[in-house]
């Protein structure tokens, strides 16, 4: 449906924005472009709208190679920050404002209009002012508008960043059954991991120019590749424990202050240098007193309350550790008994940042 | 714990429009105070007014046990960082957090001082001689926090600090705030739209909407015994259900039913009390689903959507003709849409009187 293949783009001498990123959007997928500012997500996207133009590389929509056309010739909706709505004119006026610029005769206009009301129920607000929307029903115009020239490719750059946290909640809901409804084709950008792992089929992890990582968002947050995904996915942030790695026959021994006593890992092949464990906060377990496998003693510094969960951040052989409680079990200055099963951790190389060894976890072998 | 801060009855309108009605609260000295609410709450509406960029229409403002209401802004002991705060381009990091020291005239040595403690415990040692052009976002916010926090005043306001950062930074440096103030131990006012924060951070939050209080209390407090629907709503992630159940009396005391539930309310309820169509408050992870029916879920009904979010699973679900937000840890037994059964809190702790909004248990 979309194909990128090799685009690169420079602004000036530095680092190329974007360093030949080759990526294919199936037809129907909502793939979500995923990364820190300054990643070139958004570059990326300007590229294929036909804002900018790449250096070097091809865009592809639908098998008709799109790079020369002028953005409105795309076959593309565009959804902006915030929605963008021309907040003067009636809900119906935003919404046949696309098909006024592409000439559709009036019948045509008034059809495809109503259809798409309908399935975005709006038929209410056709002739309310758009000044007047809620949120909801903001982005409801706002994708509707987007889609009423039937684009092959729906774009969205960062549509609910400065929303409240409650209202992108609620949104990004609204926005996937939408999607998913109409089996509308999405790329979507986003820093924002919850919101990437909430609504795609895939993300696409980018940072400094390049991707990372494409998968399912089961795969990004269970098996990342590199350190760089494994830190930005999840929330809380993933604990990053320094371990020692010694070569044994047919594996290698693995200890860290977590798990003093070095664990056998068969299949481990010898590897030298400095390594990390990477462990989720919730796959610590913590108990108030040692059980039968003694834990390792660690005293709380802080405690976030999040309601259904607690995150305490525990001191660790001088740093600390994220783990997830319920709620009550324990008070800043207590000391908890921590244990790790290190088959869910991922082994990272320190120098290279690589995933050695990803975790154990049998849902994922597929 | 002494009061730091002490608002009362302050009220502030902005022509027709009242954007504050009438907000009274406390801050103990030391302690991290937060202001959680939606866009148009009356949150930094609120901040100024205490800051005194707005003069109150009505109330009072004390900090210390001292009437500050009508003292110009610099007189006040208060610190404000706004949501954008420009840092000075043309001045180092060092300079930029000792602005206010300077402006204060606080000498020489003990501007050397404050900064590098400051820049310390932020961990900006190695900004302080660089200009802002050459900071990332998170460094610029940092920086930032440091001038706010430079001048030892009674008490710090932050508005929004955290808003407009990448959601990477923004959880890193939730909980270097947290750090920090257990540290420096200064009274911190803080505002933010997002409860997350508010719950990760705060000794205490206030709860806004409209320009009223919904509630003022720890974060447990807010998340447990919300007093009003808006609270249950606003703070969880997902909201708390509410549920329309009928309350009724019978031989064996109080039930709630809905088709397909019949729930013992415990305790006796105030007599003569609300009965009749009321919500039932049922937070997503006290609710028990699974593939087939069992004792703990007896109700049938239907998983329609599915948001995995690597930690949990949301399932939005259909039982009785309510839709209700399940949240699962991973690997759970119901992971996609269709049938599942259902069983809510056996123990129905949270009931709304529908009409006033407001939890009568």
């Amino acid at each position: 449906m979309l194909e990128l293949d090799s685009i690169t783009k420079r602004f000036g001498e530095a680092a190329p924005a974007l360093d030949a990123l080759s990526l294919r959007l199936a037809r129907g997928e909502f793939l979500s472009l995923l990364g820190p500012s300054g990643c070139g997500k958004s570059t990326t996207l300007a590229i294929i709208a036909g804002f900018l133009d790449p250096d070097a590389g091809r865009i592809r929509v639908d098998g008709r190679d799109v790079g020369e056309l002028p953005p409105r010739r795309r076959g593309l909706g565009l959804v902006f920050q915030d929605y963008a709505l021309f907040t003067s004119l009636s809900v119906r006026a935003n919404l046949a404002f696309g098909l006024e610029a592409q000439g559709v005769p009036r019948a045509e206009r008034r059809r495809r209009l109503e259809e798409l009301a309908r399935r975005l129920d709006l038929g209410g607000l056709l002739g309310r002012s758009a000044r007047s929307l809620n949120m909801s029903e903001m982005q409801r115009v706002a994708v509707g508008r987007a889609l009423i020239t039937r684009p092959a490719l729906l774009l969205l750059d960062e549509p609910m960043s400065n929303l409240d946290a409650h209202l992108r909640q609620r949104l990004r809901t609204e926005l996937k059954q939408i999607q998913a409804e109409l089996g509308q084709t999405v790329l979507y950008v986003t820093h924002d991991q919850a919101e990437a792992m909430s609504m795609s089929d895939r993300i696409a992890v980018m940072r400094g120019g390049r991707l990372q990582q494409v998968g399912t968002p089961e795969e990004i947050y269970h098996r990342p590749v590199n350190r760089f995904v494994a830190e930005f996915i999840g929330d809380p942030p993933i604990n990053l424990v320094p371990c020692t790695v010694r070569p044994g026959t047919g594996g290698a021994a693995v200890s860290s202050p977590l798990s003093p006593a070095s664990s056998f890992q068969p299949g481990l092949s010898p590897m030298q240098g400095e390594h990390l464990l990477a462990l989720r906060a919730h796959d610590i377990r913590a108990v108030r007193a040692p059980g039968g496998a003694a834990g390792v003693p660690a005293k709380v510094r802080f405690v976030e309350n999040l309601g259904a969960q607690h995150v305490l951040h525990v001191e660790l052989a001088g740093s600390l550790v994220r783990v997830v409680t319920t709620p009550g079990l324990a008070a800043e200055g207590d000391t908890l008994h921590l244990t790790a099963d290190l088959a869910q951790a991922h082994l990272i190389e320190a120098a290279t940042g690589e995933v050695v060894r990803a975790s154990g976890r049998r849902e994922l072998a597929a | 714990m002494t009061a730091a801060l002490s608002v009362s009855g302050l009220v502030k309108r902005f022509g027709s429009v009242e954007a504050l009605g009438g907000v009274s609260f406390t801050a103990g000295e030391g302690e991290f105070f937060t202001i959680v609410g939606p866009t148009n709450a009356g949150k930094s509406t609120l901040l100024k007014t205490i800051a005194g960029l707005h003069a109150p229409d009505a109330g009072k403002v004390a900090i210390d046990g001292r009437d500050i209401t009508d003292l110009e802004p610099r007189r006040r002991g208060v610190s404000l960082l706004f949501q954008n705060a420009a840092l000075f381009p043309n001045l180092t990091g060092f300079e930029n957090i000792a602005f206010p020291l300077r402006a204060a005239g606080t000498g020489t040595a003990e501007i050397e001082r404050r900064v590098g403690e400051v820049a310390g415990k932020l961990g900006v040692g190695h900004l302080l001689g660089r200009h802002p052009r050459t900071y990332s976002g998170g460094e610029q916010q940092r920086v930032a926090i440091g001038r706010a926090l430079a001048r030892r005043v009674p008490v710090v306001m932050l508005d929004e600090p955290l808003t407009n950062l990448d959601a990477r930074t923004r959880i890193a440096l939730r909980i270097e705030f947290k750090a920090l103030h257990r540290e420096l131990g200064q009274t911190i006012l803080y505002v933010t739209h997002d409860q997350v924060e508010a719950m990760s951070l705060s000794d205490r939050i206030l709860v806004l909407s409209g320009g009223r209080v919904e509630q003022i209390g720890t974060a447990d407090e807010v998340y447990r015994r919300p007093a009003t629907r808006f609270v249950a709503e606003f703070i969880g992630s997902p909201p708390m259900n509410i549920l329309e159940v009928e309350l009724e009396d019978t031989a064996e005391g109080q039930v709630v039913r809905a088709p397909g539930l019949t729930l013992r309310v415990p305790g006796p309820l105030p007599p003569g009390g609300k009965r009749g169509r009321i919500g039932l408050g049922v937070r997503p992870e006290e609710v028990a689903v699974a593939p087939e029916p069992g004792d703990a879920t007896p109700i049938a009904g239907e998983v329609f959507w599915v948001e995995h979010l690597g930690d949990r699973s949301i399932l939005d679900s259909r039982l009785g003709g309510q839709t209700v937000k399940v949240a699962v840890p991973p690997r759970h037994p119901v992971s996609g849409v269709g049938r599942a059964f259902f069983g809510l809190a056996p123990r129905p702790e949270h009931l709304l009187d529908l009409s006033s909004g407001r939890f009568f248990r």
